[in-house]
């Protein structure tokens, strides 16, 4: 049972974070995972959530915007059904990642944190996501792609738009 | 904490254990510089510009986190310290622009200072800055992007020193900015925006010129303008003020109000009201001459003599045909000490009555007389920011006496003081309060009876009886405890109160009023049954001199039944607006010969016979005695071509009444002056003689106009005004303790009527400071006026 009368979130996502609260000796420490676990809910952490998060953490929602901000992986609007994000950092960038980032500004018709029309699709440039081993390397949603050519790329973007890809939140 | 012995520049220095090294250095004259460090707020070590080498540790160190420790070595000014030094500030300057000759801050701005010192007006630096246009936050703070050095000042001190936290930091690096606490897409009209108290401290720790001020900013540069040092006219704090004045056609405008130099009581506050509130002396709504009424209705302009023969002629053929009984006298709460002593002087011996009264915001009769036979009883507004348990009964501090709500704030973040808030409402206080007593509506006279020992009261005090226990025992238990009283307890409750007070034997009490002299306003005997010092106008003691009547006048009711019933000849008001504040119907005053000393064309002006036009606090030189009983100085800093002070306009009408001047103000007495030499190796002789005379109370006063004489005479003949003159001419705040007989009767009206101000109202003068109308239409919601980023 939820504390928060009336909660934006499921039932699932309320319990969980009425337990989360309780984890940490100081309630704003469960800040950043809240804001995280909201995002992958709702997609993007609208105003709605950024008020019932300062309500449930004693916040104001001036503090709750100022971490919210500090993190890029944080988005205050709606991302595409896939978000796909490109790394550019030294590996991938060594091994063709703006290649990569280029092909998909082009295939998608779209540039830097922009979304498709249909919202299928949406692009990040993104810092390093931890699989330089196989530069270049893309993130789509929570799914890796590696050792990417721009075939690939095209492969993996008609997979997704055929509706086929995993879909990991 | 015990004493360390450490060494910096070579020099020995000793500080208490604990204490940060960039204090201890401040304290011996090594100026460290810093940004982002602030005194009193918590520490931040973002700007390391106070970076100094201690011997046996790796790196550069912050003095501004290091505690001093025995036998440190320091090395404050170094080559290496000044590389880095400059280096940080390149940094600072990467996306800083170098815009100092429009900059409000240019001549008075940290980073510029550092920049000279350190030569890091040249960057290395090749990228574009990061501009962003300046935003209007506030009808009062606006905000310069490109120029914030992200020292965190504001957030601190919006947070921890306001208990407000409307500032944050958004964003990372080099993109990092502070934000206001309404965001742009939440606003009506896209822009962000700051829902605080609009104190403007935000502006005054900026170190750069990134916070502006809304009253002051691109009017004016620093040294183009006097700066004075008086007490803000607003709340009964009595914060000091600095005001920046700058001459204008017709006087001098002032167009500044901080507190920079932290020299006053108040440390670095001020709010809203002290900060941006003195624009209605500048308003041009002001009376700048003598009206007078005619036969056919119509207020006329008329010569300065012409208005104070008619009102002189008036006054004293109805005095002579009528009595002295039938005049009323009415003061100002904004009146200096020598001026509300003189009207009372002037009514008791010259118009012959006792029927004077004044907007009364606390029962200070009551309080004085409560603690009579008292020594050290009385608080000193210093008291809130050190005493280590402190209650507070009644009264909301946050908005009606802003600087102790600060002080509060700061004795219980610094000194971990136990603040105990017992109130019928949730007063912002209780946020910092150690343990809050809800009380039940009018619940006060319950308490003070519960508190005096009688258990039937409980309930009515307080629904939850056994909190109300529990607050009790815990306030008993404290040894020093300073008692903050609000203006709800009055005549037998704060009688029982203070009485309660009185068995903790470490126990200081206050009673807090509204304006900035209602305390001397009671003190000086604007009151029919007191005169000054609380001494009864049946048993005048030191006041027999005066020959004043003896029988208790009328009080500010009183009075105007007695205009209802015709019986009201005549009626003098000095900056009040009494027919305002307690709804006096216009009507009882028709055949009332009214004269008024006021600034606007009040409610009580519109129906006067006279209207002499008036000076206001800030444009006149005494004394004034805040909630407190601190004594401080008034200077004159603003000027108005066409208004005289009070002072003068009483002693004028005196003088046209006839009275013997002398006899009213003692002036004249004193050494002879000796002027001195003002050229050759003796200059400034005469300035060196006047104030060791004046220091001496052995200033001549040569003129009948000079408040010092009337000062003599207070300091002579008023109880508990033993003042040290010194100490105010140095503008220093000095602690006054109520000298009062213990009451006669218990059956007094106290006829308190709180003025009921927020942060951003100020009694009648509130309606005329149009920056106060513009926070209020904001906090109200209205649109805000765009502001203009284009060139004009």
């Amino acid at each position: 049972m939820s504390t928060i009368t009336n909660s934006i979130f499921s039932p699932e996502t309320a319990a969980r974070f009425d337990r989360l609260v309780t984890l940490y000796p100081v309630k704003r420490s469960a800040l950043v995972p809240m804001l995280l676990y909201a995002q992958d809910e709702v997609g993007y952490v609208s105003d709605a959530v950024v008020t019932e998060i300062a309500e449930r953490l004693d916040l104001l929602e001036l503090d709750v915007r100022n971490v919210l901000s500090y993190y890029s992986m944080l988005r205050t609007k709606p991302a595409g059904k896939y978000n796909v994000q490109v790394c550019t950092n030294i590996s991938c960038m060594l091994r063709g990642g703006y290649e990569i980032l280029d092909h998909c500004k082009h295939k998608l018709g779209i540039g830097h944190k922009e979304v498709t029309a249909d919202k299928v699709f949406s692009l990040e440039e993104v810092e390093c996501i931890g699989a330089c081993c196989w530069a270049p390397a893309m993130q789509v949603n929570y799914d890796f792609h590696d050792n990417l050519t721009t075939v690939k790329v095209d492969e993996i973007l008609a997979t997704y738009r055929a509706g086929q890809g995993k879909d990991v939140k | 904490m015990p004493d360390v012995t450490f060494t910096v520049d070579g020099k020995q220095i000793t500080a208490p254990a604990g204490t940060l090294l960039i204090e201890a250095c401040k304290s011996a004259g090594i100026e460290i510089p810093a940004f982002c460090y602030y005194p009193g707020l918590s520490l931040q070590a973002a700007c390391r510009m106070c970076v100094v080498r201690i011997e046996k540790m790796p790196k550069l160190q912050t003095a501004c986190t290091t505690p001093v420790a025995e036998g440190m070595v320091v090395s404050s000014e170094t080559p290496e310290i000044a590389q880095a030094r400059k280096a940080t500030l390149q940094l600072l300057l990467g996306n800083h622009p170098l815009d100092c000759p429009v900059c409000d801050a240019g001549g008075e701005c940290e980073l510029q200072d550092m920049t000279f010192k350190y030569g890091a007006g040249e960057s290395l630096y090749a990228e574009a800055k990061n501009h962003r246009e300046e935003q209007q936050w506030s009808p009062v703070v606006y905000f310069d992007r490109p120029r914030c050095i992200l020292c965190y000042r504001c957030v601190r001190m919006c947070g921890e020193g306001m208990d407000v936290f409307a500032l944050g930091i958004q964003n990372r690096g080099s993109s990092a900015v502070i934000a206001p606490n309404i965001p742009a897409h939440q606003s009506p009209d896209h822009l962000a925006h700051l829902d605080c108290e609009q104190c403007g401290m935000c502006i005054d720790a900026c170190p750069v010129g990134a916070l502006t001020s809304g009253a002051y900013r691109y009017k004016t540069r620093p040294w183009e303008m006097n700066h004075v040092a008086t007490i803000c006219t607003h709340c009964g704090d009595g914060c000091k003020t600095t005001l920046g004045v700058r001459s204008t056609s017709d006087g001098a405008e002032i167009v500044r109000g901080d507190n920079r130099d932290k020299s006053g009581i108040n440390g670095d506050f001020l709010c809203n009201k002290g900060r941006y509130a003195f624009d209605f002396a500048n308003s041009p709504e002001r009376i700048t001459a003598p009206l007078v009424r005619q036969p056919d209705g119509s207020l006329k302009e008329v010569s300065w003599e012409e208005a104070f023969a008619h009102a002189g002629k008036k006054l004293r053929e109805l005095r002579d045909a009528k009595g002295g009984s039938s005049i009323g006298v009415i003061g100002g709460n904004r009146l200096t000490n020598e001026e509300a002593y003189l009207l009372q002087k002037f009514a008791r011996t010259v118009l012959g009555t006792n029927n004077i009264d004044h907007h009364r915001t606390a029962d200070y009769v009551t309080f004085a007389q409560a603690l009579a036979g008292q020594q050290g009883r009385t608080a000193s507004w210093r008291d809130t920011q050190s005493y280590p348990a402190v209650l507070i009964v009644g009264g909301d501090p946050t908005n009606q006496a802003p600087g102790t709500a600060w002080n509060l704030r700061a004795d219980v973040r610094l000194n971990k003081a136990r603040l105990y808030v017992a109130n019928t409402d949730e007063i912002k206080l209780r946020r910092q309060a150690k343990a809050f007593l809800q009380l039940a509506p009018f619940g006060y006279g319950a308490l003070t009876a519960y508190l005096a020992g009688d258990a039937a009261s409980a309930s009515n005090a307080a629904t939850n009886t056994s909190a109300l226990d529990t607050f009790r025992d815990a306030v008993k238990a404290e040894e020093k405890l300073l008692i903050l009283i609000g203006s709800e307890l009055r005549g037998a409750d704060l009688k029982r109160l203070i009485e309660f007070g009185l068995t903790i034997p470490g126990a200081k009490f206050a009673l807090l009023s509204d304006y900035a002299n209602s305390r001397g306003a009671a003190d000086m005997g604007l009151l029919p049954d007191m005169l000054p010092g609380y001494v009864p106008v049946s048993n005048p003691g030191p006041f027999a001199e005066h020959n004043a009547p003896t029988k208790n006048g009328l009080n500010m009711l009183e009075i105007f039944e007695a205009a209802g019933r015709g019986e009201l000849s005549a009626l003098y008001v000095v900056n009040s607006n009494p027919i305002s504040r307690y709804n006096v119907d216009p009507a009882v005053l028709k055949d009332t010969f009214v004269v008024v000393h006021e600034m606007f064309m009040t409610e009580t002006a519109q129906l006067a016979d006279v209207i002499l036009p008036a000076a206001n606090l800030y444009e006149k030189g005494g004394s004034v005695t805040n909630s407190y009983g601190d004594l401080q100085l008034v200077q004159k800093a603003g000027d108005r071509a066409g208004v005289r002070t009070d002072f003068e306009m009483i002693v004028r009408v005196a003088d046209k009444m006839g009275a013997d001047i002398k006899a009213l103000v003692p002036f004249g007495k004193g050494l002879r002056a000796d002027m001195g030499q003002s050229r050759g190796a003796q200059s400034g002789e005469a300035d060196r003689h006047a104030v060791w005379l004046t220091a001496n109370n052995l200033e001549p006063k040569l003129s009948p106009f000079d408040s010092w004489a009337i000062l003599d005479e207070i300091q002579r003949l008023v109880p508990g005004y033993n003042l040290l003159r010194l100490q105010l001419l140095s503008g220093n705040d000095q602690h006054l303790e109520p000298a009062a007989a213990s009451a006669a009767s218990a059956n007094r009206r106290d006829l308190v009527l709180p003025s009921g101000d927020t942060l951003f109202t100020s009694g009648t003068l509130g309606r005329f400071s149009p920056a106060l109308n513009d926070v209020q239409r904001y906090q109200g919601n209205e649109p805000l006026i765009q502001i203009h980023t284009a060139a004009e």
